[in-house]
């Protein structure tokens, strides 16, 4: 396969952070399968993007604005968004941590007596780890966006915000349906779809409770928008008589015009569609004014870390649309894949937002912000122009300043004293020289054996250009 | 990384930051910067006492290590000519990131006001001095990297230009242009194996275009993909854009 040939990996004995050991160890498959669908998706959003609009760059610095304008007047906006919601006739939850969620959406649950839950596909339910909780009390909790249904079956986690198996190919798709039963093992895309259809069908209608997210919700009016491809959503909603939406608190919008802009965005970054196939708008529960749907319909607004990020020099992180667009486009992510980042959200978004959310773990997760070559691809497709590279940076000075251990960075300090003081550095460049004459595998530098491993060094030449030019000015 | 609020320029005298990857390995990448400042009229001052922009410690992380560094940078280039370099990732360190890791310190507008005056070669040749062709002569067909600290900069289409207007000098497309070498700094140290990984796409996708020389505006990019090259056995042709510029005026490549 062209264009796939890795480079000599290193013996695993030398230090590298733990991503790129994953990387090392993923498998040639996985990797295909993730390079082949990201990059088919970049490629035509691209097309997509600058085929349509005059100037997409302007289009995304305005959404970028829109969105920074919520997240920064969220004090305002939050209780206008409850006050409209209320007056649609919905139920407004607050929950400021994880397990606050869950228990809230166990509550509405178990305040109907309803064991029988259906999902839409939303991250910040794999955030708060809702179906395990559920799960855990009795709940049956049913994953219905085919992507999130395999991954639910193989007990595995989404490696994509917006195409959670990614890393699968259709092969193992239709080992798993053979082993639940799911019909004889045949990996045509079309069959595992139609059985996948067929047994959901059925779930939707014995279903008490719809569950889904929300990609926007307007403070003007109270709308919850849901964009999907596959029309789970709608079923989820068709057939049981209570929905719970599960919502971030940066998913607030001031105005429903605003969602002109950003719906505009979000098809064609994620998934390169001018819209997706479904855009729902959800105005409140069954009314007169609104007759179908569920008759009982919640709101769970989710902080679970965001004001914090909020509070942070990392907030702009909280505009992000989970589109998905800076994943597609990442070399680190292309070479790596999602699981690599072992957290809900992959990815460069996922490098900044996942440490942040973690709270008092961010250690843990400090490496995150490392796995980057800082390419800046990530900002250049950001529908809400985050400026991703500058926060990774930002998160490595935090995880620097806190001590955090970071394996195979070299350390600075001496390098910083030789390059603030000329004399020291003028002696380097000439005592450099010395590695022209010692074999490489002699020098005891991690960061050189790190280099030396898979590439030449060129020769040393210091001093050089400094000789040339005094030779050149006396001249 | 947008470097628009710049210093009008003014009189025809540049400060040349040689950077420590010519200082320490490419010196005929400065020598060839020297070269092309002087055959347009430019004066080249060399301030003696130049190290290192201070950007592999940002990117690092150790802020405080990296500022002491700038802190020296903007001590050394004092005054008000232009700061020319010959790679538009040190000229991000020092319009972008330097600003980035000073923001809370108190001489944050000295900092400011060097970014405003650096400029990349390109960028300077092509905006500063607005000379958009090239005389001489380059019998090649080259591929040109764009070099991802000049995304959001007037830099890689500077650069073009100039090769563009190069007698005999054929540029290449090559696949996934955009996407990055994988050197990345620190990066191509402590993630070594997927650092290698994206090199090698990125090698894969130049070769298949068939340039005689592969040329970029940064030596850091070139180092690590000419390093990967030359430890596969198949080494490529690697060139500064300052030596592609100054060698047409030569008249041709040189070994």
């Amino acid at each position: 396969m062209p264009f796939l040939a890795s480079a000599p990996a290193l013996p695993s004995a030398m230090p590298s952070q733990p991503i790129d050991q994953f990387a090392r160890e993923l498998s040639p498959e996985t990797r295909a399968s993730v390079y082949q669908s990201t990059k088919t998706t970049h490629e035509k959003r691209t097309k997509l993007l600058f085929d349509q609009f005059a100037d997409p760059n302007r289009l995304r610095t305005l959404a970028g604005e829109i969105k920074q304008h919520a997240i920064e007047n969220l004090d305002t906006l939050l209780p206008q968004v409850e006050a409209r919601l209320t007056g649609n006739g919905a139920k407004v939850h607050w929950a400021s941590t994880a397990q606050g969620a869950c228990e809230a959406v166990l509550r509405i649950m178990q305040a109907r007596g309803a064991t029988k839950l259906v999902k839409a596909k939303t991250m910040v339910s794999e955030e708060i780890e809702l179906a395990h909780f559920l799960e855990g009390h009795g709940i049956e909790a049913l994953e219905t966006d085919l992507g999130e249904f395999i991954v639910q079956i193989d007990h595995d986690h989404p490696s994509h915000i917006v195409r959670p198996i990614i890393h699968k190919n259709r092969r193992e798709i239709a080992r798993s349906f053979e082993r639940e039963g799911l019909g004889a093992y045949d990996d045509d895309p079309g069959t595992i779809t139609r059985r996948a259809r067929h047994y959901l069908r059925h779930k939707y209608l014995a279903a008490d409770v719809g569950l889904t997210g929300a990609n926007f919700v307007s403070a003007e009016s109270g709308r919850i928008v849901l964009v999907t491809n596959e029309g789970n959503s709608r079923f989820c909603l068709a057939a049981t008589k209570c929905h719970i939406a599960l919502v971030g608190i940066e998913k607030i919008v001031p105005r429903d015009r605003d969602l002109a802009v950003l719906l505009n965005l979000l098809g064609r970054s994620g998934t390169a569609q001018e819209l997706t196939v479904y855009t729902e708008f959800i105005g409140g529960p069954k009314s007169a004014a609104q007759p179908d749907g569920p008759e009982e319909m919640h709101v769970i607004f989710v902080d679970n870390g965001r004001t914090e990020v909020l509070a942070s020099e990392c907030r702009e992180i909280l505009r992000c649309i989970r589109c998905g667009a800076c994943l597609n486009v990442c070399p680190v992510y292309r070479q790596a894949s999602g699981h690599a980042y072992r957290s809900v959200y992959p990815g460069p978004v996922g490098a900044v937002l996942s440490p942040l959310l973690a709270g008092e773990r961010f250690p843990q997760l400090a490496d995150l912000p490392k796995a980057s070559s800082l390419c800046g691809a990530c900002n250049e497709v950001c529908p809400v122009n985050i400026p991703i590279p500058d926060l990774l940076l930002r998160l490595r000075q935090r995880a620097k300043e806190e001590n955090v251990p970071s394996p195979g960075t070299p350390p600075m300090g001496a390098w910083a004293l030789l390059a603030s003081q000329p004399t020291a550095w003028r002696a380097a460049l000439a005592g450099g020289r010395l590695m022209n004459h010692v074999p490489t595998k002699l020098i005891p530098v991690p960061a050189l054996q790190a280099w030396a491993a898979q590439r030449e060094l060129p020769a040393w030449r210091g001093g050089e250009f400094r000789k040339w030019l005094r030779q050149r000015r006396s001249r | 990384m947008l470097n628009s609020e710049r210093s009008p320029i003014t009189g025809k005298r540049v400060q040349l930051m040689a950077t420590c990857l010519c200082d320490a390995f490419y010196d005929d990448v400065a020598a060839a910067t020297v070269e092309v400042l002087e055959h347009l009229g430019v004066e080249v001052g060399f301030p003696e006492s130049q190290t290192c922009c201070g950007q592999p410690a940002f990117n690092g992380g150790d802020w405080a290590a990296s500022r002491k560094v700038v802190r020296h940078t903007v001590r050394t280039f004092a005054g008000d000519e232009p700061v020319v370099v010959p790679s538009g990732s040190c000229a991000a360190m020092l319009f972008h990131g330097a600003v980035l890791e000073f923001e809370r310190e108190r001489d944050l507008p000295e900092v400011e006001a060097l970014g405003r005056r650096t400029w990349e070669l390109a960028d300077f040749i092509v905006n500063g001095l607005g000379v958009s062709s090239w005389e001489g002569r380059f019998e090649a067909t080259v591929a040109f990297h764009r070099s991802c600290h000049s995304r959001g900069t007037a830099s890689g289409e500077a650069a073009l230009t100039l090769l563009r207007s190069v007698p005999g000098l054929r540029i290449v497309e090559f696949g996934e242009g955009e996407q990055c070498c994988g050197f990345g700094g620190t990066f191509s140290v402590s993630f070594p194996n997927i650092s290698a990984a994206m090199g090698t796409l990125k090698l894969e996708h130049v070769r298949a275009a068939l340039p005689d020389v592969f040329v970029s505006a940064d030596m850091s990019c070139l180092m690590h993909l000419g390093g990967l090259a030359a430890r596969e056995g198949k080494p490529i042709r690697i060139r500064h854009l300052a030596q592609v510029l100054r060698d047409a005026l030569k008249g041709g490549i040189r070994e």
